[in-house]
């Protein structure tokens, strides 16, 4: 590292500390390391607005909050400490609830419903597309649950990972199928899962 | 937010100036402030840039306007260290000047809240340095009544920022 890249990242930290003081960040985001590879945390200052998986590509889905959100958007890594540590914790089955602070600000309608609804199944357990649309008082929406869930802005936040195919297979998921099993066996098996990693 | 231009276009998260422009600011400020200025002088750069981000035109050269920002930021330090040494109150600027606004970046929120065509203007001119006839062509209207807009958009500024 020169001297001029230590500046250039202590002029970067009084620059995000000072757009915070005067409300300048609309977006705050930082990456977080975890056995599902790295995720991206992106947060409001209302809560946490996208959660993104390495294979959505970072940056990608950057430039989309830009366009549909704010292109006010700054790495702002400790802002968001305290959600990344919980994310952590759950992950690393050291915690049950991920009760974060969140912004569903860019869901509207009845696929904001059902990814309201998805605190309802609680920890290590699952409900069907079909019993989340019974949920959701929409029985035969059944296709509309499964794009809300494919949807979900805020995956773990909010656990699609819990609604599964009426015949018990696993469904589609933002992550990738294998971490879709992989965040069912965790749940299912608690802590000793979470030591393997997944790749 | 964006409000004005017909043609679809989408500005980069700020992240990226700052880690594509970084540099290049810096060495404007090191040239252009005392070394004790240049952090003061490079953040209020990108404070103002990130302020003024959403409203930019699609077209506009980053590196050019954010090069010219750097360079009033530096002289705006020049004029206030300036002020410092001489009498402050006989040299208060009778509007509020490119330059004076930036004493207290707390301007920034009272720019957002102008009204939009105002708030377009001041920032266009302000800070991108744009001329009035080109101003006028990213937000329409005719030119005096982006100068009207420039003018009560300023009035309203001095009122919250000198007393």
């Amino acid at each position: 590292m020169t001297a001029e890249t230590d500046d250039l990242a202590r002029l970067h930290d009084r620059l995000v500390a000072r757009a915070g003081e005067v409300g300048l960040i609309d977006l705050a985001y930082r990456a977080v390391d975890s056995p599902l590879g790295a995720l991206l945390l992106v947060a409001t200052e209302q809560g946490a607005v996208r959660l993104a998986f390495e294979e959505e590509g970072h940056d990608a889905v950057l430039a989309d909050l830009a366009e549909r959100v704010s292109p006010r958007i700054l790495r702002a890594p400790r802002r968001l400490d305290e959600t990344a540590r919980r994310i952590e914790d759950y992950l690393g089955g050291r915690s049950r609830s991920l009760d974060v602070p969140i912004d569903l600000r860019l869901l509207a309608g009845y696929r904001r419903e059902v990814v309201e609804a998805l605190p309802r199944i609680a920890y290590g357990h699952t409900a069907t597309y079909t019993e989340m649309a019974g949920m959701t008082g929409r029985p035969r929406a059944v296709r509309a649950v499964g794009s809300a869930c494919a949807n979900n802005p805020v995956p773990l936040l909010l656990p699609c990972h819990r609604v599964v195919r009426s015949d018990g297979s696993a469904g589609g998921y933002r992550g990738g199928l294998q971490a879709k099993r992989w965040l069912l066996g965790l749940e299912a098996a608690g802590a000793p899962a979470a030591r393997e990693r997944l790749d | 937010m964006p409000s004005s231009e017909e043609t679809p276009r989408s500005l980069p998260p700020f992240e990226q100036v700052v880690e594509e422009h970084g540099r290049r600011v810096l060495a404007v400020c090191r040239a252009r402030v005392a070394s004790a200025d240049v952090d003061d002088a490079w953040s209020e750069t990108f404070l103002a840039a990130l302020s003024a981000w959403p409203d930019l035109p699609g077209d506009l050269d980053v590196t050019a306007w954010l090069v010219t920002v750097a360079k009033r930021k530096c002289t705006d330090i020049h004029r206030s260290r300036a002020r410092r040494r001489t009498d402050p109150v006989a040299d208060l600027p009778e509007v509020v000047a490119p330059g004076a606004e930036t004493d207290d970046e707390g301007v920034w929120r009272h720019v957002a809240a102008l009204p939009d065509k105002q708030r377009q203007v001041i920032t266009y001119r302000y800070l991108g340095g744009l001329p009035y006839a080109r101003i006028v062509d990213l937000v329409g209207g005719s030119e005096a009544a982006a100068r009207r807009a420039a003018s009560d958009g300023l009035r309203s500024l001095r009122d919250k920022e000198i007393r």
